[in-house]
């Protein structure tokens, strides 16, 4: 097989440019004299968005590179662009956190930028070699930065739990690969797709599949594999565990639409029940286990853990609009999840940060406007119309009635009514309570983050048809 | 007795189940955590690798020597992370690590 030339490598300019941007950065900051320079993270923030606009400029439909290894279609680069959104706002996150906590070092932004790599060519996997490659590829990164406050004994625990468990559901998927592998005898999406068509499942191939999709939802947080989600959460940076939130989650869906809807169509019924089985215990364990925390932190941790079983209600449904839901679900919940984490970044005494919940008392008569703006985003996450979170589960539950799944849209709705219990205590704590000390003032880049997001929030209801038709296009591409 | 593809398969998978009980099982020392990947990603290995040879196809090889590559990074990055943790910690006892709960 000849050597493409490299006008043939159009697809993947976008990954191959910011492979190079960030190893050029990299460069960069240990050159540079000056040891915590924050322009490095801006010129990271200046790549993330050159990144973008080399992905939203490439031509629409599908091209295949490298034998089939990676895929540039639609659906992948919608997902791109939520994962560039999520890195680079992560890091316009990160630079007031960082100057406090004395870590302002240039390699933050250059692993985000790696991991961010990683995602892309997750988003973009389509066979089982260049799948586990970018999976791998992002989640060494991710290590990293959880651990990234090496002087904190927390960080370091968060980084430890989280490679522990991360290397194991590494495992666990490759093991699936492996089976997949020999029972298919490809590692092609198409290619398993096209043998299941033609031959029955074997035992050895569910096998295989169960072991994969156990994996990819210990990258998702899922019930029954999301137990190191709130330590992780609680322990890392917290404009880490913002891109924690945001960015891998997108990928992590993106690797499990390609693979159930690619490479497994035609067992569709085998993995939708493992699917909808993971949905609901997501969503409830989400609903019920915040009820009782007291620490922001980890409570978003099972927010997070809740809004991954919501999403995956869409992907159940099996068809084009539950992909769509899922699309519309992540743009969404990314800007919900940024904006809350931008709140709790805000939550400064001194020079230590804030964590408890009780420490929001009485917040709308200190600050009326950062009691706003979380009431909002709040309100949006226990899908309160017309905020954005109220289309982000419309979407889901109508896919999921479409298909006929009923009563998982029930209890869809019935935990979203449990959750907003937990939210709307927040809010009623912010509005009704005495006030506690005063918090810092908000840094511009804060304001700027929570002010974006926020406005998203309660105005995507104007613009809402334009995301609709972009994830209908996208979902499109892989049917 | 002719050796086959399924004792292959025996072997990846018992190796696999060990390394998987390691990590769980194991209250003692982190470093033994990363053995019991390491077992897990080598179980894989030999599954590869059977199965490459029994289907007469390269990928699952190549495959193979790919998983060799990160799962020596994987070692690396997790071989520094146990050493920050032991620097504000002073232990790398598996019981240690409860600082965060609930």
């Amino acid at each position: 097989m000849p050597l493409p030339a490299f006008q043939d490598l159009a697809p993947i300019y976008p990954e191959i440019f910011l492979a190079l941007a960030s190893m050029a950065l990299l460069m960069i900051g240990v050159f540079s004299r000056d040891e915590d320079n924050p322009s490095v993270s801006w010129i990271a923030i200046a790549i993330l968005v050159a990144t973008g606009a080399l992905i939203a400029g490439q031509d629409a439909g599908a091209r295949e590179l490298f034998d089939g290894a990676f895929l540039a279609d639609d659906f992948g680069r919608f997902m791109k662009l939520l994962i560039l959104a999520g890195a680079a706002l992560a890091i316009i996150l990160s630079f007031d956190y960082l100057k406090t906590a004395k870590i302002l070092k240039f390699e933050f932004p250059v692993l985000v930028l790696l991991s961010t790599l990683g995602m892309l060519l997750l988003a973009s996997a389509n066979n089982l070699i260049s799948l586990y490659l970018a999976l791998e590829l992002q989640s060494l990164a991710l290590y990293v930065l959880a651990s990234f406050r090496r002087d904190a004994v927390l960080s370091s625990e968060a980084g430890l739990k989280y490679f522990v468990l991360g290397a194991l559901s590494s495992g666990m998927l490759l093991y699936g690969c492996s089976l997949i592998y020999g029972y298919t005898g490809t590692v092609g999406f198409e290619g398993i797709a096209a043998v299941l068509e033609n031959t029955d499942r074997s035992v050895g191939l569910v096998f295989g599949l169960v072991f994969v999709l156990a994996g990819v939802a210990f990258k998702l947080s899922a019930v029954p594999f999301h137990m190191w989600t709130p330590d992780v959460y609680q322990g890392a940076p917290t404009p880490v565990t913002a891109f924690f939130a945001s960015a891998p989650k997108v990928a992590a869906f993106a690797m499990l639409i390609r693979i159930v809807q690619e490479a497994f169509p035609a067992i569709a019924e085998d993995w939708r029940q493992i699917i909808i089985a993971i949905s609901v215990a997501s969503m409830v364990l989400g609903a019920f286990a915040a009820i009782g925390q007291t620490n922001i932190k980890r409570l978003m941790a099972y927010s997070s853990i809740g809004h991954v079983g919501y999403a995956m209600v869409g992907l159940a449904a099996g068809t084009p609009s539950g992909v769509q839901g899922v699309m519309i679900y992540l743009a969404i919940y990314i800007v919900m999840t940024l904006g809350a984490f931008a709140c709790i970044l805000a939550m400064r005494r001194g020079d230590s940060d804030v964590e408890e919940i009780a420490e929001l008392n009485g917040l709308s008569r200190n600050q009326p406007m950062l009691a706003f703006m979380l009431t909002v985003l709040l309100f949006s996450m226990a899908g309160i119309p017309p905020l954005a979170g109220f289309f982000a589960k419309f979407y889901v539950f109508l896919a999921a009635i479409e298909a006929e799944l009923f009563w998982l849209a029930v209890i869809g709705v019935v935990t979203s009514v449990v959750s907003a219990f937990y939210y709307l205590a927040i809010i009623a704590r912010m509005y009704f309570q005495e006030p506690a000390a005063d918090f810092e003032p908000m840094t511009a880049k804060v304001r700027f983050v929570l002010g974006l997001t926020g406005i998203i929030t309660l105005f995507l209801f104007i613009p809402i048809q334009f995301l609709v038709t972009a994830a209908e296009t996208a979902a499109g591409s892989l049917f | 007795m002719e050796i086959g593809l399924s004792h292959y398969l025996s072997v990846g998978a018992i190796l696999f189940t060990i390394g998987v009980f390691g990590i769980f099982l194991n209250r003692k020392n982190v470093i033994v955590i990363l053995m019991s990947v390491e077992l897990m990603l080598l179980a894989v290995n030999i599954n590869m690798v059977a199965f490459s040879s029994f289907l007469g196809d390269l990928t699952g090889q190549i495959f193979a020597l790919l998983i060799l590559t990160v799962a020596a990074a994987e070692a690396a990055i997790g071989l520094a992370i146990i050493v920050v943790y032991f620097r504000n910690r002073g232990s790398i006892a598996v019981d240690d690590i409860n600082m965060m709960k609930g």
